[in-house]
């Protein structure tokens, strides 16, 4: 069995070059993503490899590039378009909101768009405006589009086969900051025996409290869990993965147990991920928990300049302040 | 060209070599007064006839070439200050301070400027103090100018959406009734090569074209957007897409700070008296990188970058001081002591910008605020006091 270090980008990269081998219709989309191999290198030698044909660098347009690969896709060709970071998607969220995500329905089911939109999401990396947004929920709010983030090297690897290999038009998030972060990945595992692309699953086992969170606020959450533990308290926390479809089966498994859940993101809280499933939670676990579901998430301003994110951003402090208050009730 | 229309055959037949000799010559077909040798042309012809032609005193001269070497020194500073972590990022302006400075200086007072991220020369040559836009590549602000006051919006990271919001300001003008004559205003929007694809700079040009607005288009061809270089977003000189819009257009020589002034001060006269919009296409040279995060020898050559540099701005400049007589070496002694000057003052500036504090991020999200958020606040404000005194 061939497992790797890799970080979390190199990973995408393996990922995206076992997409391309797999299947001649696959073809990869986007600014910079051929000859410098993206800004972040996620495409990196695979235009080299694959062709001009197959890894192509668009026009600086990003309307037009998920515009075309809807035209690609109907012509029965699997997209795998890069939006070069979280901030540059709006001018192609018309093509994305009225065009990809509808053509299913209108078709009556006749046009597939098997389209993965590729976003470099979140921020962490110092960076100017634009370059560090979550813009997560604009896009599980449409119906017709799934959402999936991955938040370890090995989930990066497959989860990124998967969603191509999918018939839907997926958003697939990248934690930007997770990408040089190194972690086993299994190279050999088939596709087929992978763990289902829209399915949650438990990143740490725990007695006292839920902890729910996605893409980069895994680590995140893990630190805390960490943390805690040293003060005696064992925090369970679940790495959601899909973001639309939600699948809270582990966490309402899990909120039963413990009685006290919390939900981390970075996108601002109102009318964040974290308010759907707060929501979702008190429905179906409302006799078992001990305090309200509790979210940690960005403030809603817009996201501040580099110098203050640090304190925008959840950290392992208030991760566990909201635990703490959880307890307090 | 449709079947059947009797005419396709020939007309294609006559079109196409006309394509191919601008495309195989690769020499552009642009407005030079300035020649990189230092040599003077005295009048050069726009595509639909127009004389360029510039009328400096020495005194102006100098003042031109104190410009290109005060920008290019400002900008080596803020690389410099980037470096040593001073910055988190910085777009450098090298190579194209004399479209810059033309373009910069061509605007009258009353004249408004909608720049991109790397109009640091316009900004300069604005009269603006150099510090304005280095809170934002800094990381404590986002601008945080009154555009207004300047008469130079905040810069626009978001490719191509600034060229709309100089459209709709120069309708304003119009509707103002601020055209005409002399004193009329005109607006001058930047944007560069790769921005040409975007749908938002498309609509510009139907806007500003359909509304006959009194805007200059000032595209800065530096031959790439980040990695991909000018054919990945065009087939033809983009200073023709102009036509398709029902506007003149030109292309100059970006590199020659002369063509520049004179070209930008006739299309921004054109607008301001009334006669609508046209396009510029200044062609130039990147000569860094993308921004301090990128790393230029992933896409290109080092002879291209060398073919440039025999085409730099401010060597031509200096060499046509010379053969004139205009200065002598003790003029560039004392612009390279002041530019020293300049950019210490600006590094020690830099050093002491101050962090915003962290609350400072509920402020301004609305005018007259919000409930929501002013609790917001006091509970961030709460939470922060709970560290005081601990080791965080
Ligand atoms: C809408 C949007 N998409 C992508 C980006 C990322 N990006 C920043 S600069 C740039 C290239 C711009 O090229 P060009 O318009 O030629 O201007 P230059 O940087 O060369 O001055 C890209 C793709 C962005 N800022 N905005
Ligand atoms: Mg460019």
């Amino acid at each position: 069995m061939a497992t790797e270090t890799l970080t979390l980008g190199k990973a995408l990269n393996t990922g995206l070059r076992r997409a391309l081998e797999n299947d001649q219709k696959v073809v990869i989309m986007g600014e910079d993503v051929g000859k410098l191999g993206g800004v972040f290198r996620i495409t990196d030698g695979l235009q080299k490899d694959f062709g001009d044909q197959r890894v192509i660098d668009t026009p600086l347009a990003e309307s037009g590039i998920i515009g075309t690969a809807v035209g690609l896709a109907i012509r029965g060709f699997r997209p795998v378009c890069e939006i070069q970071f979280d901030g540059f998607v709006y001018p192609a969220y018309d093509q994305i909101v009225s065009q990809v995500a509808k053509m299913h329905y209108r078709s009556q089911g006749k046009v597939r768009i098997p389209m993965v939109i590729r976003i470099p999401y979140g921020g962490g990396i110092g960076a100017v405006e634009h370059h560090s947004e979550s813009p997560e929920a604009y896009f599980a709010h449409t119906a017709g589009l799934k959402v999936v983030t991955c938040a370890n090297p090995q989930d990066a690897y497959v989860m990124i086969q998967q969603a191509i290999a999918s018939d839907d038009p997926i958003v697939f998030l990248e934690p930007k900051r997770r990408y040089w972060e190194k972690g086993p990945v299994d190279l050999d595992a088939p596709l087929t025996d992978a763990y289902p692309l829209h399915s949650a699953r438990v990143a740490r086992s725990g007695t006292d409290a839920t902890v729910l969170a996605y893409g980069p606020m895994v680590r995140t959450a893990l630190d805390a869990a960490t943390a805690a533990a040293e003060d005696g308290r064992e925090l369970e926390v679940i790495d959601l993965r899909t973001l639309s479809p939600l699948d809270l089966t582990a966490a309402y498994e899990s909120v039963k147990r413990t009685g006290r859940c919390v939900v981390v993101h970075e996108a601002p809280g109102n009318l964040g991920l974290g308010s759907e499933i707060a929501a979702r939670i008190t429905e179906e676990c409302f006799y078992s928990l001990e305090s309200p579901v509790l979210r940690v998430t960005g403030f809603d301003v817009p996201y501040p300049a580099a110098r203050v994110e640090e304190e925008y951003l959840p950290d392992l402090d208030r991760v566990l302040d909201a635990v703490d208050r959880t307890f307090g009730w | 060209m449709a079947k059947g229309d009797p005419g396709a055959a020939t007309r294609s037949k006559r079109a196409a070599p006309r394509t191919r000799r601008a495309a195989a010559t690769g020499e552009p077909e642009l407005v030079q007064l300035l020649t990189p040798e230092g040599e003077r042309i005295e009048t050069a012809l726009g595509p639909d006839g127009t004389e360029y032609r510039v009328d400096f005193t020495d005194e102006e001269y100098r003042g031109l070439y104190r410009d290109l070497v005060l920008v290019r020194k400002l900008d080596a500073e803020a690389t410099a200050l980037q470096r040593q972590g001073e910055l988190g990022l910085w777009a450098s302006l090298l190579g194209q301070e004399a479209a810059q400075v033309g373009s910069g200086r061509a605007l009258r007072a009353q004249d408004m400027a909608f720049p991109t991220y790397r109009e640091h020369g316009v900004l300069y040559c604005r009269g603006i103090d150099p510090i304005m836009p280095l809170g934002l590549f800094r990381g404590v602000d986002q601008g945080g100018w009154d555009p207004n006051e300047f008469k130079f919006n905040m810069y626009t990271i978001v490719i191509g959406a600034q060229t709309l919001h100089a459209t709709g300001y120069a309708m304003g003008v119009a509707m103002d009734g601020k055209t005409g004559g002399e004193d009329g205003e005109a607006v001058i929007a930047y944007f560069g090569d790769g921005a040409t694809s975007q749908g938002d700079v498309n609509e510009s040009f139907v806007w500003a074209s359909v509304f006959n607005a009194p805007l200059v288009f000032f595209c800065q061809n530096n031959q790439y957007a980040i990695s991909e270089p000018l054919e990945r977003q065009t087939r033809v000189p983009l200073y023709r897409r102009a036509g398709g819009f029902g506007f003149p257009g030109v292309r100059v020589d970006g590199n020659d700070v002369l063509a520049s002034y004179a070209v930008t001060r006739h299309a921004l006269d054109t607008a301001r008296s009334g006669q609508g919009p046209s396009l510029i296409e200044a062609y130039t040279y990147r000569m860094g990188a993308h921004t301090t995060s990128d790393d230029p020898t992933r896409y290109r050559i080092a002879s291209e970058v060398e073919a440039w540099q025999a085409k730099d701005p401010i060597a031509r400049m200096k060499a046509f001081l010379l053969k004139q007589q205009i200065v002598d070496e003790s003029f560039f002694t004392e612009i390279d002591e002041q530019a020293r000057t300049e950019s210490v003052h600006l590094r020690e500036r830099v050093l002491n910008m101050p962090d915003p504090q962290p609350v400072s991020m509920f402020d301004h999200v609305y005018p007259h605020g919000s409930p929501e958020l002013d609790e917001q606040r006091a509970r961030f404000s709460q939470y922060m006091e709970s560290f005081e005194g601990s080791a965080h």
